[in-house]
């Protein structure tokens, strides 16, 4: 059943980031950058929820996993160049964490 | 759109089966994670090298925002980052979150020997690293 779940969750995810990325990625990859904070703010909301096994693995590991992703992150950084590069890094990292930290803490209240 | 989907949910799949078999407790380094973002980083950069992806969008989709964005994951990294500094692991988060940044950048840059820049350029314009 889980890995049914996962797989569900990531295919909703996965398009969804998809369908913001290609309508607002440009100079910037603000699509990209909208929902890696979206989905860290999920899965921060959802972990402080304690969530049953099916849930965690239907909504945090399926879609908030299949919403954000690392390696277009990377890629995108790296050909961003040196300075520009940078600035999405820190910003994207930052802010993350900022928005995952912000739904633990709406999550536990 | 379809493409992305399928790629997501196996990507999602494989990643899902290799944290169930490398577990890490909440308040060590994670392994599993960190291999899976840094692995996933490097094939997407590779990617634009094979004719095959840079000749049909739906493969460089379904393979990039598909499987391998659904594979990689930067939510557990966040939340795995905010867990550690919750329980005071300040070193280990710290540690974490930046290298798993420079360990994906150098994984790309390797990858990138392996194509042109106008071959990522093709990639691009396909949507391949979105």
């Amino acid at each position: 059943m889980t890995p049914l779940l996962v797989a569900l969750g990531a295919a909703v995810g996965a398009p969804c980031r998809f369908l913001l990325a290609t309508r607002l990625d440009g100079r910037w990859h603000r699509g990209t950058f909208v929902a890696n904070v979206a989905g860290s703010f999920l899965l921060g909301l959802f972990s402080a929820l304690a969530l049953s096994d099916h849930a965690a693995a239907l909504l945090g590991t399926g879609f908030c996993g299949g919403f954000t992703t690392y390696s277009s992150f990377a890629v995108q950084t790296h050909g961003l160049g040196r300075r520009r590069g940078a600035a999405y890094a820190v910003a994207t990292i930052v802010v993350a964490l900022g928005a995952c930290a912000l739904g633990w803490t709406v999550g536990q209240a | 759109m379809l493409a992305v989907a399928i790629g997501g949910s196996l990507g999602a799949l494989l990643r899902w089966w290799l944290t169930d078999l490398f577990p890490s407790d909440p308040d060590d380094f994670p392994w599993a994670t960190f291999a899976i973002n840094v692995t996933g980083s490097f094939l997407l950069a590779l990617l634009p090298a094979l004719t095959a992806v840079r000749r049909s969008r739906t493969l460089a989709v379904g393979l990039g925002p598909g499987l391998l964005g659904g594979y990689t994951t930067l939510s557990a990294y966040s939340e795995q980052t905010r867990a550690l500094l919750d329980h005071g692991r300040t070193a280990t988060a710290g540690l974490y979150l930046l290298g798993t940044l420079a360990a994906c950048l150098v994984a790309v840059a390797i990858a990138d020997h392996w194509s042109t820049l106008a071959q990522r350029g093709d990639f691009e314009a396909e949507g391949g690293d979105e």
